[in-house]
């Protein structure tokens, strides 16, 4: 299952704008997931709603594999380090795990946060992050080689 | 006054964690070589690029752009004090270049923080060293701006 999939792609898409549109109208908050995550850490002062948010989150993908298991989604591994990166995936990974944390730390926001959120609200700092990591990212697939 | 603790706030939280963790594994944003194929536009000319992703993130954005709308015109959200949203609007440097940060980070593996956690589902080897690690950058954004966000916030006034 490696080809365009825009049925599934339109309903995830749904599925993920209605769950920021509930946390918003309901409480208020932005379905940001490094934001979330990040505050995780101390002095975090509303850790309970944060840590169901990701619980759930975990559930409701287990779920709807077991449900939906036909649309191949699983993946078996995540994706390895390029050839020419000796030291191997695993160092590759933490890699880009560490630049991942401290990005979205500074900047404020990742996928969920600057792209879904940040994009409906017609954030000009929003749109800036969007741009600079989609291009940043399509670059260093690019140069790395990874796919 | 808040009720970050009230059940229907943390009941909420739940329902919209499981909506979008079901989100990202039937949109298959869950799968890293999928976000990939995304991102690798040099597969554009021989047609075998995956357009999926921008085939997610528009309805997102449409569904919350009209959430959006609907709290603009109501005081505050159904339980809660108030409208968390972002009052600092000001480009700089950190934004862009954490943003930049984040796209080669993003970039090596597929993977951000959304789908890193809900991979939890699958256990996938190596997925706890990405996890540590996001958790040790993020920590490490933390130390060197520190409460960026409320400093900032305050600028913005």
């Amino acid at each position: 299952m490696d080809t365009f999939t825009p049925l599934p792609a339109t309903i995830g898409g749904l599925l993920i704008g209605l769950s920021a549109a509930m946390l918003w109208l309901g409480n208020g908050r932005i379905a940001g997931i490094s934001g979330i995550f990040g505050q995780l850490l101390p002095p975090a002062r509303t850790v309970a709603w944060r840590l169901v948010f990701l619980v759930a989150l975990v559930a409701g993908t287990f779920a709807a594999a077991s449900l939906f298991p036909a649309l191949g989604n699983r993946p078996a591994s995540l994706v390895g380090a390029p050839a020419w990166f000796a030291p191997g995936t695993a160092i590759w990974v933490g890699l880009s795990g560490i630049l991942t944390g401290f990005g979205t730390k500074i900047g404020n926001g990742c996928t969920s946060g600057h792209g879904v959120c940040g994009l409906a609200r017609l954030s000009k700092r929003s749109f800036v992050a969007v741009g600079v990591f989609f291009v940043v990212a399509i670059l260093t697939v690019t140069l790395t080689g990874i796919v | 006054m808040t009720r970050p603790l009230s059940f229907p706030y943390l009941a909420l939280s739940a329902v919209a964690g499981l909506t979008f963790g079901a989100g990202l594994y039937i949109s298959g944003m869950v799968n890293p070589l999928k976000v990939l194929r995304f991102l690798d536009f040099t597969a554009i000319p021989s047609g075998g690029w995956d357009p999926s992703l921008a085939f997610v993130m528009v309805p997102a954005v449409v569904v919350m752009f009209i959430a959006v709308r609907i709290g603009r015109r109501r005081e505050k959200p159904l339980f809660a004090s108030r409208f968390h949203e972002p009052e600092f609007t000001r480009i700089d440097a950190p934004l862009v270049l954490g943003s930049a940060i984040f796209g080669i980070g993003w970039g090596m593996s597929g993977i951000c923080p959304g789908p890193a956690i809900s991979l939890l589902a699958f256990w996938p080897q190596d997925l706890l060293i990405y996890l540590l690690a996001l958790f040790v950058g993020s920590y490490g954004g933390s130390v060197i701006i520190p409460s960026g966000r409320d400093k900032r916030l305050a600028v913005a006034h």
